[in-house]
Parts: C-alpha cells; sequence; structure tokens
C-alpha cells in the first residue's frame, strides 16, 4: 500500500508548480491553467485523507471542487476572449488599465 | 414725560432723521438740525435758570442694566457742573451748526455732515449729564467715534483720513486706561454710580495695591489705590483732552472742516477730559500724588504747545496748538485743586476759542482753502467783520482786562501760585505761557490781518466778508468772549460762578495772601501786553527780526517748527515698531512656523503617498506574489519560532 505521505509530497510538489506558474507565467491562458493544477492538488489531498480515514466527505468535496473550477474556467475564458477582442493580447503585463 | 429728556433727544432724533434720509434731503438737512439743536439749547437754558442757583435735578429715564445689586441707569445728573458744561456745549453746537449753513454750503457731504454733528452734540450733552461711570465711558466714546467721522469728512483726502485714523488710535490709548480705571472702580464698590462711588470712597484710603504680584518671587510695587484710580482717569483724560504726551492727534484733527475743529476744541470733545476731571474730584482730592501728575502733565503740555505754536504757518494750527496750551491749563488748575477755576477757564476759552476758530474759517473761506499766513496779510478792508470779531477773539485769549480770557487765566494763575506743591514754579509757567500766548496769537492778526497782501492774485480777485449765516456766529460769539469772563469777577461778592459751581467740585480753601494778589495781576496783565507789543515789533514794525532770531538760534527754532520732533519719535518707536513686529510674526511666526507646520504635514502625506503608490501596481502577479511570500512568511514562523 502506498503510504499517505506519498500523496501528500505528490499534491504538494503539483500545488508549488501551480503557485509558480501563477507567478512567473505571462500568457493568461497558462496562468488559468496553473490554478486547475492548484485545485487538483488539493484534489489529491482530499482524496487521498479521504481513503485513510475511511470518510466518504472528501471524495464528495472534490466533485464540488471540480464543479466550481469548470464554471470558473467557463468566465474565465469568456473575459480572456473578451479581453483579446479588445486588446489584441492575452499578456498579463500589457493588461494593465488598473495601473497608476 | 419732562421735557429735560428733549435735550439729549433733539439732536439725537435730528440725526436719525437725517440719517435715514439722507439721500432725499438735498442740502436742506438744516432745517433739521439747527431748529433741534436751538431747541436744545433753550431747554438747557431753562434747566439752568432752574438749577442756579444752588438746586441738583436727578432723573432716570431708562433702567438700562439691573442684575442683582447691579444696577446703571441712563439718566441726568443736572447739578451746577452739567449745568454750565450744558450751557456751553448748547450754545457752541447751536452757533456752529448756524455756521455750517454757510460754511459748508455746496459740499457733497453737506447732509451727512449735519448728520454727524447733531451725533456728535447729542453724545456730549449725555456725557455731561450722565450718573453713572458707564454712561460717561458710552459717551466718552461716542464722542471720539463722532470726532473720527468728522475729521475723515472728507475722505478722499489722504491727509484727512489719515489725522481722523491718528485722532481714534491715539484715544484708545487713553481710553483704554480710562476704562482700567473704571473696572477698578467697580471692583472697589461694586457699583458706577456716582453718589454711591463717591460716598463710599473713604472705605479704600489709605489702602495700596500691589503691581508686581502676579510676577511672584518677592517682587512688589506698591501703589496707593486712590493714585492708581486717578491716574487710570487721567489716561482717559489726556487722550480726550490731548495732554502730553497724547496731544499729538489733536493739531492733525484740523484736517476736518473748520466747523468741527471748532467744536471739537470748544465745547465737545477736549473739554470732556477737563470735565471728567472735575467730576472725579473727589477721588483727586484724596490723591495728591495723582494732582501733583496733572499739575506737572498740565504745565508741561501748555508750555510746549505754546511753544511750538510760535513757529507754525498753518493758521488753524497755530490755534490748535493754542487750544493744547489752554487744555494744559486747566488741568494745571484741577491739579492745583482750583476746580471751579479750571471749569471758568473752559467757559470763557470755549467762546472766544471758537470764535477764533470760526474766524479762521471765514478766513480760509475767503482765501479759497489757503491756511499759510505767509500767502495772506492785509485782509482787514475785505473781511471787516471777520476781523473785529477774530480781534476780540485773539485779546481775550491774550489775557487782556477786561475781556473774559483775562479773568479765567488770572484766575488760574493765583490759585496755582497759592498751591502748595511748587506753586511759584507753575506760576512762573503758567506766566510764561500767558507771554508766548499772546505773542503767536498776535502773530496771526498781524500776518492775516494787517501788511501787504502776499497771496495769490487770483485769490485777491474773490475776497469777500462771508454770509451772515457765519457772521452772525462770529458777533454773538465776539459778545460771549467779551463777556462771560464777567461771571467770575475776582471781588468779594460779585464771584457768580465761583459759589454756584464750589457746591459741586468744593471751595478751594488756601492760604492767600492777598496782598500778592494786585502784583501777580499786574505781571499778568504786563506779560500780555508785552506779548502783543513784541508780536508788533516783529510782524509790522522791524519785520526782518524774525527770520534773523530764528538764524540765530537756530536749534531752538527748529525743536517749535519741528514740534519737538514728538511726531517723528512716535513714527520710529510706535508705529515702525509695530510694523516690524508685526512684520516679524508674519515671516516669522505665520509664514514659517504656522505654515511650516500645515504645509509640512501636507507634504509628508503627499511624499508617503508618492512612495506608496509603487505597490498598486495594478498587476495580480504582484498582488498573488505578495500574498505567496507573506504565507511563506507567516508559514516559517509557525514552523520554526
Amino acid at each position: 500500500m502506498v503510504p499517505l505521505s506519498y500523496y501528500i509530497v505528490l499534491s504538494s510538489v503539483l500545488f508549488m508548480l501551480g503557485v509558480i506558474g501563477v507567478l512567473v507565467r505571462r500568457n493568461i491562458v497558462i496562468i488559468l491553467l496553473s490554478i486547475e493544477m492548484m485545485l487538483n492538488a488539493a484534489n489529491i489531498n482530499f482524496v487521498a485523507f479521504s481513503h485513510y480515514l475511511h470518510n466518504i466527505a472528501g471524495q464528495v468535496f472534490v466533485f464540488f471542487v471540480l464543479a466550481v473550477a469548470a464554471s470558473e474556467v467557463v468566465i474565465g475564458l469568456a473575459i480572456i476572449i473578451a479581453l483579446y477582442k479588445n486588446h489584441h493580447t492575452i499578456n498579463v503585463d500589457e493588461i494593465n488599465l488598473m495601473k497608476w | 414725560m419732562n421735557s429735560y429728556i428733549l435735550i439729549p433727544l433733539l439732536p439725537f432724533l435730528a440725526f436719525i432723521i437725517i440719517g435715514f434720509f439722507e439721500k432725499q434731503m438735498n442740502g436742506k438737512s438744516h432745517l433739521i438740525a439747527l431748529p433741534a439743536v436751538f431747541a436744545s439749547f433753550f431747554l438747557s437754558l431753562k434747566l439752568f435758570l432752574e438749577i442756579y442757583p444752588d438746586k441738583e435735578i436727578v432723573q432716570t429715564w431708562y433702567q438700562w442694566i439691573s442684575s442683582g445689586t447691579f444696577n446703571v441707569s441712563i439718566g441726568m445728573q443736572a447739578d451746577a457742573l452739567t449745568a454750565v458744561m450744558l450751557l456751553l456745549v448748547t450754545t457752541v453746537s447751536s452757533l456752529v451748526h448756524l455756521y455750517t449753513v454757510g460754511y459748508m454750503h455746496g459740499d457733497r457731504g453737506y447732509d451727512r455732515f449735519f448728520g454727524y454733528i447733531a451725533l456728535f452734540t447729542f453724545s456730549m450733552i449725555m456725557l455731561v449729564m450722565a450718573s453713572n461711570f458707564l454712561q460717561l465711558y458710552v459717551f466718552w466714546e461716542a464722542v471720539g467715534l463722532c470726532s473720527y467721522l468728522l475729521i475723515a469728512h472728507w475722505y478722499e483726502k489722504e491727509t484727512a483720513y489719515k489725522a481722523a485714523t491718528k485722532a481714534f488710535v491715539v484715544n484708545r490709548v487713553g481710553d483704554f486706561g480710562f476704562g482700567l480705571g473704571i473696572l477698578l472702580i467697580f471692583s472697589l464698590y461694586g457699583s458706577l454710580d456716582y453718589k454711591v462711588v463717591f460716598s463710599r470712597l473713604n472705605e479704600q484710603v489709605g489702602k495700596s495695591v500691589d503691581l508686581l504680584s502676579w510676577i511672584g518671587g518677592g517682587q512688589s510695587l506698591q501703589i496707593d489705590i486712590m493714585t492708581l484710580t486717578a491716574i487710570l482717569l487721567f489716561i482717559g483724560a489726556m487722550g480726550k483732552s490731548a495732554q502730553f504726551p497724547l496731544h499729538t492727534w489733536l493739531p492733525d484733527a484740523m484736517e476736518g472742516p473748520t466747523p468741527i475743529s471748532a467744536l471739537i476744541h470748544a465745547a465737545t470733545m477736549v473739554t470732556a477730559g477737563v470735565f471728567m476731571v472735575a467730576r472725579m474730584h473727589p477721588i483727586y482730592d484724596l490723591s495728591p500724588t495723582a494732582q501733583h501728575l496733572v499739575m506737572v502733565v498740565g504745565s508741561l503740555t501748555s508750555f510746549m504747545a505754546a511753544y511750538i505754536a510760535l513757529t507754525q504757518y498753518d493758521i488753524k494750527r497755530i490755534v490748535a496748538y493754542s487750544t493744547l496750551s489752554q487744555l494744559g491749563y486747566m488741568m494745571l488748575a484741577c491739579g492745583a485743586g482750583a476746580y471751579t477755576a479750571g471749569i471758568f477757564h473752559l467757559l470763557t476759552h470755549g467762546a472766544f476759542k471758537a470764535l477764533l476758530f470760526l474766524g479762521c474759517g471765514s478766513v480760509i473761506h475767503a482765501m479759497a482753502g489757503e491756511q499759510d499766513l505767509r500767502k495772506m496779510g492785509g485782509l482787514k478792508p475785505y473781511l471787516p467783520i471777520t476781523y473785529w470779531t477774530f480781534l476780540i477773539g485773539a485779546i481775550a485769549l491774550s489775557g487782556v482786562p477786561p475781556f473774559s480770557g483775562f479773568f479765567s487765566k488770572d484766575e488760574i494763575l493765583w490759585q496755582v501760585f497759592n498751591s502748595g506743591f511748587g506753586g511759584p514754579i507753575f506760576w512762573g509757567i503758567g506766566t510764561l505761557v500767558a507771554f508766548m500766548t499772546a505773542f503767536y496769537t498776535f502773530r496771526i492778526i498781524f500776518n492775516v490781518f494787517h501788511g501787504e497782501y502776499r497771496g495769490d492774485s487770483e485769490v485777491k480777485h474773490h475776497l469777500h466778508e462771508s454770509p451772515w449765516t457765519i457772521t452772525i456766529p462770529l458777533m454773538v460769539l465776539a459778545l460771549l468772549s467779551v463777556s462771560v469772563g464777567w461771571v467770575g469777577l475776582p471781588f468779594e461778592g460779585m464771584n457768580l460762578i465761583e459759589p454756584f459751581l464750589s457746591q459741586v467740585v468744593g471751595a478751594h480753601h488756601q492760604e492767600m495772601d492777598l496782598a500778592l494778589q494786585p502784583i501777580l495781576v499786574g505781571i499778568a496783565i504786563l506779560m500780555g501786553l508785552s506779548g502783543i507789543s513784541l508780536a508788533y515789533l516783529f510782524y509790522m514794525k522791524r519785520t526782518d527780526l524774525p527770520a534773523r532770531i530764528s538764524n540765530s538760534l537756530k536749534p531752538l527754532y527748529a525743536l517749535s517748527f519741528n514740534k519737538f520732533y514728538i511726531d517723528e519719535f512716535y513714527d520710529a518707536i510706535f508705529v515702525r515698531g509695530s510694523i516690524a513686529f508685526a512684520r516679524g510674526l508674519w515671516k516669522g511666526f505665520d509664514v514659517l512656523i504656522v505654515d511650516g507646520i500645515v504645509n509640512g504635514v501636507a507634504r509628508a502625506v503627499q511624499g508617503w503617498g508618492r512612495q506608496m503608490r509603487y505597490f498598486q501596481t495594478g498587476q495580480l502577479q504582484h498582488y498573488a506574489m505578495g500574498m505567496a511570500l507573506g504565507i511563506f512568511i507567516i508559514v516559517s514562523i509557525y514552523l520554526f519560532l
């Protein structure tokens, strides 16, 4: 049986990759992708703990997270398309309407 | 309702009506002011006859303040002193009103002028009628206000409004002392009523106050309470009656129209100080120190003013300095305790000084505004009435018997000679001043009316005697200048004014060497006559002499011509001093410190904001980085510390 710590390490690595992606990438689509990675790192944790603690609630949460992530992507992509239509770019450095 | 309330009320009503309907008056306001003032003159006469020889009428017209035991009413305390003053004020005011009709004819501010002189008359009447210190103080300030308004009558002229401001400011200095004196009286006696205060003066005799106790640390300056009260009140009198060192405003007040000069100098404002000292005589009688101060200030003013008058060229200024000098005489008498003599001189002076001023006005009127003695001369044939009346005034001022000035001046000199405190010295100063007075008065006469005409030929063409509205007051005043003195003939049983006034201000009992009196009187007459003769010699016979003497006595001449440099001194110390002080406060304190703090705070916040806005990038990733770093730091702390 695979020990719990393996799952936690995997999910930590995934989460850190997501954070780094959000912080350093400039393509807004990749940033969204990285956010999905962070959410899925959390999902791995939910599932692993659910299995080890014999509690089904964690797996139920995963569905919620997936549902939220899906709807978020829908809205996010819609915003991105609108932005692209107006500015012809998806580089976040160039989208600086709110800067001083 | 009694008729006496109308004495002040009629001029006041005239002022109100003229004030409200000034635009509709169109030079007709004398139709309102003249009857009002003449009516109040006749009512004053009626009051005088009712009081004479030994009555007193006290009336309360209006309860002004009534709070617990503190009561102040507006009313009338008509005793001998009030009656005499009232008669003087209303007589001169009526004549000045009449004179104004002719003198101010065609002036743009004709109606305004009438409104103000009516208010001036009202204020002075209320001042002399006052029965308490507060009423006195209120109308004391009111005459100050009126003088300010009237001196600035030609307010487009720079010298006029500057002179008005000067009069106002210098009087504030005196009034501050006067106000303090009244506050002191109230704090000591708990009442402002003359009768209450005077009846309780004995409670405070011999007590003293420590003027330096507020510093602490064992410093002390004990001063007798009576002396302090008297001196504070006298500071007010110094301002109003233009005594040294607060005299500088009076000559400058000549910038106003001539009728107002006459009114200020003869009957209203400047006499208020002398009147007040006489009114407060119970306080002064209890403080020899204050009396001596009054004598010193009076004689100093009297001498300095006469000395300055010797060399001035402006006809009105000479007469103004003469007023200063004569007021000094009155103060000298009051200081010596001879209040009756002081008020007697006030009365006679009121007549001949009003005459001289109105005479000057008539000359200036004829000369189309010219006031310089050097540009006059030989006016006698053109202005016969003015000449003869002016001559009568001049003789009265010079103290030649039997004109009125002689009797009052002589009474003062005699009383002063017999006063305990340096009598003969003050008498000597007074006699010298009498000599100078005669000299400068006749200097005017000879320079204006005799000799060759030295002025503009254009002006000479228009020389003419003044209209009847001007000459009638001159003639009435000339009559008074001759005769008023006879109420105080210095013979047993013939002196009417002294027993009458002494009921109020107290008889003056002193050891007198009656054998000396004829000698002193002789010297006084001699002084007056020799002053006149000297003026005749200087300005009629040897006209080269004045220039030669002034050249050989250059410093003395300069001192007189430049009025002892007192104006320059005040300008350097007080005017420039306070300007420098204000500028220091402005540049040093306000701009540097106050504005510095206010702007500094604003600038600091602004700078902080300028730095802080770099954190507001609008870049989501920067915020996320911030969050991540924050989480990292918090988790690190949680885990490792």
